[in-house]
């Protein structure tokens, strides 16, 4: 593990020099304070709980509202390895032989509503995110299987206990869904924080208008000095690209999160030429097919790897990525990290082959041997968001009837779309899902594939021990090249073997914003550094 | 014929069928003569019939093929109308929408419109307290705008074609129900419909073979005016991403999506698809109003 965190720290301090440079000019300026940040978001948040939410819908709009025990540093977002502390003062070293995490709180940190945020409220959340009780859903639970107990040892000071030593801890903690609650809050009703905004972040929750925005002020007693430096923000929801598009070009908004396809940031560019500035970054973020395995026939895994043998990776990262937010042929892990798929051996995994034909005769025969008649029809589920989603989803109905299958496409807004894919009954045969993670952290990114008693968003509706004992030695071992290698098994299992769920194709971000829009920097994902502390106005 | 028949009498029947033809001609002759832009619409009505019908043997391409060797190609002799953001042609897309437009836009008015109708003459038969409650249910109904609560609809059944038929036929109701109840609250008073009472017929006779058949006037106008609006809000809800999704091909969904976003380097996308909605509401609003002066006395021009 050691060997990859600094393979990725070599990487990153290069991508950091490229970044300096290219930012030089803008790194050196002084914030000013003042101004509203106008942004816009695709889709609405489902609810307000961010340890229940996977989704940018929610992180945009209400990130802000929150802190964290520790982050990214959001000087250095893409860095897997630079986190620094947000509630906590500084993020401690392991004692015990690194089973021991020792967290200082500051003392200034202050919910809206005025009460001191304390180490009761940060155990009241972790209790709610590692061990949620029955009815509360709870996303990154799994992230923290190596966690044996925590408690408060004293008003400001929080100690995790690990059952062995993880490197993967710190990363976990520093997910920016984990937002910290009140313990007071939390202890009156545990899902109040679905329908309320109640936290110690940048800025305070002032007005939801259904459909339309979110907005926030200043935070007057944030616990980082000087920070924020808006007055100010309003997230303004627009689910047609187009209309976001057009929003930052006609000065209505200033930045959206997430991601254009290429040929959005051509037009920003040519037609607002220096009034725009672009920031490009892979995307730490896959589309998913996922084959319901309570829903006949997709509970027979021949069937499921016919659905992945159907599919162009290679064609489809070249003509796809012209037109949608994909770009990279990968597996299960974030391409290009030590941990990922070779090309190689990719092309040993089935829906990878080289020869797509024989792909495709392959699925065919899988698909008779199978029972499933000619042109059988079924529902393709899907998210209403049109990057990548509809795009990639289209595609995939078109790769299908390749080998014979018809698939008919329903959409779903946001919300109920998760409702659907995590209503665990046959309300859906397949599903698109994604797996977008904050922190590239391979061997907890992978949990979306264990069991779905294990994992909190693995919505397949399957178990599969197998997967389950992989992951887990995965990770407990410190041996990196054990890790690579179990993750390879791991991957076969669950992409090949079983094809519990199809990866598609990995994203590219692409933020072209207003120039003006200063003190945000890119990074490998859009749930990361979006607190907007440091975000700042150029006058 | 059998052979009993006496000649005579097959050769009247013969030479009275050859009449009423020739009458049905100069009549749609002298029609077309009275209402040329009516006339006009019903041709590229029945032209969009005929393209709907016969999309398989017209359409040059497979409209739900992607070819992404061919993306974004310009109309060209290849393509008249160009090719969209998944190679696939403009051209064959129109012509599959067409079907989607004149499934939905007839299903949807036929269906709404003879609900309309039989709720409508129910209503004026019965009169008293189930006419008063059923007509403030309709007032209730008809207090939303059509694409309100269309989107509501769809909003509560989801999106797909079955149900944006469902969407659109639901709003048409109260709309022809309440000028369908006005015709038959006149006919209701008319002494033939005691008559019918006076010789022990049923409600149900009552509406259906007499009164039902005198407020067609009103149900054939409606139910064409309700073609074009039918067509229109199909291809609303498919812009919204309410209506048919991708890939099938629909006119209202062939201007979301890829049609903005490349309105500035692709234009033909967004085009041809505005084209094909804007001409065949307009032919159906041309041919309702037509069938409208035809049939509504009021209008009708004393010659």
């Amino acid at each position: 593990m050691q060997r990859i965190q600094s393979r990725i720290g070599l990487a990153w301090v290069v991508t950091s020099l490229l970044l300096a440079a290219a930012c030089g000019p803008a790194l050196a300026e002084t914030p000013t304070h003042g101004g509203i940040l106008t942004f816009v978001v695709p889709a609405e948040p489902p609810s307000f709980d961010g340890h229940r939410e996977t989704t940018f819908a929610l992180i945009h709009p209400i990130a802000p509202f929150y802190s964290v025990l520790i982050r990214v540093n959001p000087d250095n977002p893409g860095s897997p390895t630079d986190f620094v502390g947000d509630l906590a003062l500084e993020v401690p070293e392991p004692t015990d032989n690194g089973t021991t995490y020792t967290f200082k709180l500051r003392q200034n940190a202050t919910f809206a509503d005025g009460q001191r945020v304390t180490a009761d409220d940060v155990v009241a959340t972790f209790n709610k995110i590692i061990f949620p009780p029955a009815g509360v859903a709870s996303a990154r639970r799994a992230f923290f299987s190596m966690v044996d107990t925590f408690y408060a040892s004293d008003a400001f000071t929080v100690v995790f206990k690990l059952h062995h030593p993880s490197a993967a801890f710190i990363p976990a903690l520093a997910s920016p869904f984990n937002f910290i609650y009140s313990a007071k809050q939390l202890a009156q009703d545990m899902r109040w924080y679905e329908h309320q905004v109640l936290g110690s972040g940048p800025f305070i929750f002032t007005e939801h208008q259904p459909g339309a925005f979110i907005t926030g002020r200043r935070h007057p007693n944030y616990h980082h000095a000087g920070q924020p430096y808006l007055d100010g923000f309003r997230a303004i929801f627009a689910k047609k690209q187009s209309l976001r598009v057009q929003a930052i070009r006609g000065g209505r908004a200033m930045i959206e999160f997430r991601g254009f396809p290429p040929k959005s940031r051509q037009d920003l560019v040519r037609a607002l030429g220096e009034a725009i500035t672009v920031q490009e970054s892979d995307w730490n973020c896959v589309l998913l097919v996922t084959p319901n395995h309570l829903v006949p026939p997709f509970d027979d895994a021949r069937v499921r790897r016919a659905l992945s043998l159907a599919i162009d990776r290679w064609g489809g990262s070249t003509y796809l990525s012209k037109i949608a937010v994909v770009k990279t042929v990968g597996g299960v892990v974030f391409p290009g990290h030590p941990l990922a798929a070779s090309a190689d051996e990719l092309r040993e995994i089935a829906g990878y082959w080289e020869d797509l034909e024989a792909s495709r005769i392959e699925a065919r025969r899988l698909l008779q041997q199978a029972g499933v008649p000619e042109g059988f029809r079924f529902k393709l589920h899907n998210r209403g968001v049109d990057q990548p989603y509809k795009i990639v989803g289209t595609w995939l109905i078109d790769q299908w009837r390749h080998i014979g299958l018809n698939a008919e496409q329903w959409v779903q807004p946001t919300g109920p779309f998760f409702q659907t894919l995590r209503s665990q009954s046959k309300r859906f045969a397949v599903s698109m899902d994604f797996n977008c993670q904050a922190v590239v952290n391979p061997l907890l990114d992978v949990s979306k594939f264990v069991s779905n008693d294990r994992s909190g968003i693995n919505y397949a509706n399957y178990q599969d021990r197998v997967l389950d004992d992989l992951f887990d030695r995965m990770n407990r071992t410190p041996d990196t090249a054990e890790q690579r290698r179990l993750m390879r098994r791991f991957e076969k299992r669950a992409l090949d073997e079983q094809a519990h769920m199809l990866v598609t194709l990995w994203w590219y971000r692409i933020i072209p914003h207003r120039s003006n829009v200063r003190g945000w920097t890119i990074s490998p994902s859009h749930y990361l550094n979006q607190d907007l502390s440091t975000v700042w106005l150029a006058p | 014929m059998t052979a009993s028949e006496p000649p005579v009498q097959v050769a009247r029947e013969a030479t009275s069928g050859a009449l009423t033809g020739v009458r049905l001609g100069r009549a749609a002759l002298s029609w077309v003569r009275q209402k040329p832009l009516g006339a006009a619409g019903a041709v590229i009505v029945l032209g969009m019939l005929l393209v709907a019908l016969l999309a398989p043997v017209i359409a040059p391409y497979d409209p739900v093929r992607n070819a992404f060797d061919r993306m974004h190609v310009p109309p060209s002799t290849a393509h008249w109308f160009g090719t969209d953001q998944f190679g696939r042609d403009v051209l064959s897309r129109l012509v599959y929408g067409a079907r989607t437009a004149m499934l939905v836009g007839l299903v949807a008015s036929f269906i709404g419109a003879s609900l309309g109708l039989m709720l409508g003459v129910a209503s004026a038969y019965f009169g008293g307290r189930f006419d008063l409650f059923f007509q403030r249910l309709m007032d209730i109904f008809m207090a939303f705008p059509l694409i309100i609560m269309a989107l509501a609809i769809v909003s509560i059944f989801g999106t797909g074609a079955h149900n944006v038929i469902v969407a659109i036929t639901v709003p048409f109701i109260p709309r022809c129900a309440r000028v369908v109840r006005s015709s038959a609250l006149a006919v209701r008073e008319l002494p033939y419909i005691d008559a019918a009472r006076a010789c022990g017929f049923s409600h149900a006779r009552i509406m259906l073979h007499h009164v039902a058949p005198n407020v067609m006037a009103p149900y054939l106008i409606m139910l064409t005016a309700f073609l074009g609006q039918a067509i229109l809000l199909e291809a609303s809800l498919s812009y919204l991403g309410l209506g048919v999704q991708e890939p099938t091909p629909a006119w209202g969904l062939m201007l979301q999506g890829g049609a903005e976003e490349y309105a500035e380097s692709a234009p033909w996308m967004a085009i041809f698809p505005g084209l094909a909605i804007t001409v065949s509401v307009f032919a159906f609003n041309l041919f309702g109003d037509a069938v409208r002066d035809t049939l509504d006395p009021r209008l009708r021009s004393t010659g």
